[in-house]
């Protein structure tokens, strides 16, 4: 007697298999959706913004009248916000990394200090805002000014930062840094000939991936006060500014429909910030990585 | 004689102990794991920031509106000149409004996409698609709100002529596609990782892909999977600008989806965008308001945490 019916089993293979490729097919079917979704965001913004583009718009500043609009206080302002954005989170977060990665003991404390970086991490940048508000905009008065923001934004970005860095840190094998200390080294000298100039090319990679973010952010911003409308460029780090994502957002506000053209030229010259330094994270990655 | 130094006579040994000894390099040692501890501290005392900030302006303006009129109150209306009410339930509402669409949205495409990318697509095509898809992650989000409001919305009014200008079914659609993403690369990292040598038994035994997927690796992926959508969940919460730009400013409480809603976000954002001004309870509220939101998200990530940890399979 046969236990095994081939008849039966190849009927309900062939279902199987249809189901298989149904599924698959669905599957597909979402990742694809995905980078439709991409692509249909990308071609709209540059269909709407790219007529708008030229070199009044990159060096006018913001206007009533949409044909006169130009992005170059926001312009200048995001670039200035970046270079106190980027030096002061890149070298609190490659610190706290070194600190928790080289020094830090298996203790409660450390073991607190790592749960408080990832919940960091979760927070909405919205609420990173209020915080500027409270205590740079008030309590240090800053004001509204370049400080102030650039602080916030350091404050955002550090948890991704600091997770980069210690992954870039953990990467290093154990055995240079043993071969250092066997050649008589000191543990700071280990640090910083064998292992940062070993981690650079990773730090660097998730640095920049974590400034690109911060050159998006507006919630921050809009809580801090940043005003929109300015016909003159920063002079002083204590001195009012916009950023491009704010001036993006004021435009999009507006009733007028030539607005929305404008704000779409702004998002592109936002974007193209945006394509070359994930470009250069790509390029240091590649070109620089060691792998172990 | 393998001792001698170079010239003078000393041995490395001495030259090790007397560069180890000299007295700024001993500074150096000591003083830099104190100087790279506060730097570590400083992310500390921003979490510290964040919670007593919150808590004093929140206790502040606790001081001039009831607790039980806010946290069980169905009217706001804060600008309504002499009779102000701040009852916060229509905030929530709008914010788990949009929530839900976006996880709507999210969760099957998300998964649809891990599960092709972990389980069908080929090497090649996996290293080509996910950075794509990282790239979707990376779009600033005042792009999608300007999406949301100029594409989304309306292509959706064709579809739905009722459908108001501010709506909660556009920003909740947009903000679910800005999650895609986060759903995807993190599910797809956790069913990576479940080895094959689990698939290549179940395919042995006669199971197609698709079962594989299904009955071996998702069970096999699940809490990896569960803490991503939790973590999406807690951005679609916190998420400020889309809903700032396409959802409008009316606090509504009812579960009305075409019509204008409010965020908890929108309506920070709202106040920091005019002049309340510094001191008045509307300056207040907003602390309040950010509060309840970062208590919602800080629930959301201490549980996508837990459920990472507690029901993790370790091979």
């Amino acid at each position: 007697m046969r236990y095994i019916d081939d008849t039966v089993i190849m009927k309900r293979m062939k279902t199987r298999l249809n189901k298989n490729r149904g599924w698959k097919a669905l599957f597909f079917t979402g990742t694809l959706f995905a980078l439709l979704c991409l692509v249909i965001l990308l071609v709209r913004i540059v269909s709407q913004g790219f007529g708008y583009l030229d070199w009044d718009f990159l060096t006018n500043f913001a206007s009533r009248f949409p044909e006169r609009a130009g992005i170059k206080a926001a312009l200048i302002g995001s670039i200035y916000m970046m270079s106190i954005v980027a030096p002061v989170s890149i070298i609190l977060g490659v610190a706290t990394a070194i600190y928790l990665e080289e020094y830090a003991k298996k203790n409660k404390l450390s073991d607190f200090i790592r749960m408080n970086i990832s919940n960091l991490a979760g927070v909405p940048s919205i609420v990173f805002g209020l915080l500027g508000l409270t205590i740079f905009v008030r309590s240090l008065a800053l004001g509204k000014s370049l400080l102030a923001a650039g602080f916030t934004m350091s404050l955002l970005i550090l948890p991704v930062i600091i997770v980069a860095a210690q992954e870039a840190i953990r990467a290093v094998p154990q055995e240079q840094r043993e071969a250092s200390y066997g050649m008589g080294a000191t543990k700071w000298q280990t640090i910083t000939r064998v292992v940062l100039p070993a981690a650079i090319p990773g730090i660097l990679t998730g640095s920049i991936l974590a400034l690109s973010r911060a050159i998006g952010e507006t919630a921050p911003l809009v809580v801090i006060g940043i005003p929109v409308i300015l016909q003159f460029l920063p002079d002083s780090p204590f001195s009012e500014f916009t950023a491009l994502p704010m001036q993006i957002y004021d435009w999009a506000k507006r009733p007028q429909e030539e607005f929305l053209y404008v704000a779409s030229a702004g998002i592109i010259i936002l974007m193209i910030f945006l394509v070359i330094m994930n470009s250069i994270a790509v390029f240091i990655r590649n070109k620089f990585q060691k792998r172990y | 004689m393998a001792s001698q130094g170079s010239g003078n006579g000393q041995s490395i040994q001495d030259m090790i102990a007397k560069s180890r000894n000299s007295k700024g390099k001993k500074i150096t040692e000591k003083l830099m794991p104190i100087l790279l501890f506060i730097a570590a501290l400083i992310s500390v005392l921003t979490t510290i920031g964040i919670v007593f900030t919150l808590i004093f302006e929140t206790f502040e303006f606790f001081q001039r509106v009831s607790i039980t009129d806010y946290l069980f109150g169905t009217n706001w209306f804060p600008f309504s000149g002499n009779n102000p009410t701040f009852g916060v339930l229509p905030l929530i509402l709008g914010t788990l409004k949009i929530t839900v669409i976006a996880i709507i949205v999210a969760v099957p495409i998300g998964l649809a996409a891990a599960i092709y990318l972990s389980e069908y697509a080929s090497d090649k095509a996996r290293r080509t698609i996910k950075p794509i898809l990282e790239v979707l992650a990376g779009v600033p989000t005042i792009v999608y709100g300007f999406f949301a409001l100029t594409f989304v919305t309306p292509i959706l009014q064709q579809l739905i002529p009722s459908l108001k200008i501010f709506n909660a079914l556009s920003p909740g659609i947009v903000v679910g596609i800005m999650i895609i993403p986060m759903i995807a690369s993190l599910s797809e990292d956790a069913m990576s990782s479940v080895p094959n040598s689990i698939r290549e038994g179940a395919l042995a035994l006669g199971a197609t892909k698709f079962e594989v997927a299904i009955k071996v690796v998702l069970p096999a992926a699940l809490s990896g999977i569960i803490s991503s959508i939790v973590l999406a969940v807690s951005r679609a919460l916190g998420e400020t600008m889309i809903v700032s730009l396409a959802g409008g400013a009316t606090p509504t409480f009812n579960f009305d989806v075409t019509g204008s809603i409010q965020t908890m976000t929108a309506y920070i954002v709202q106040v920091s965008s005019g002049d309340a001004g510094y001191g008045t309870t509307i300056y207040y509220s907003i602390y309040a308001v950010g509060f309840t939101l970062f208590i919602f998200t800080l629930i959301m990530n201490l549980l996508a945490h837990y459920i990472s940890k507690r029901f993790r399979e370790e091979y």
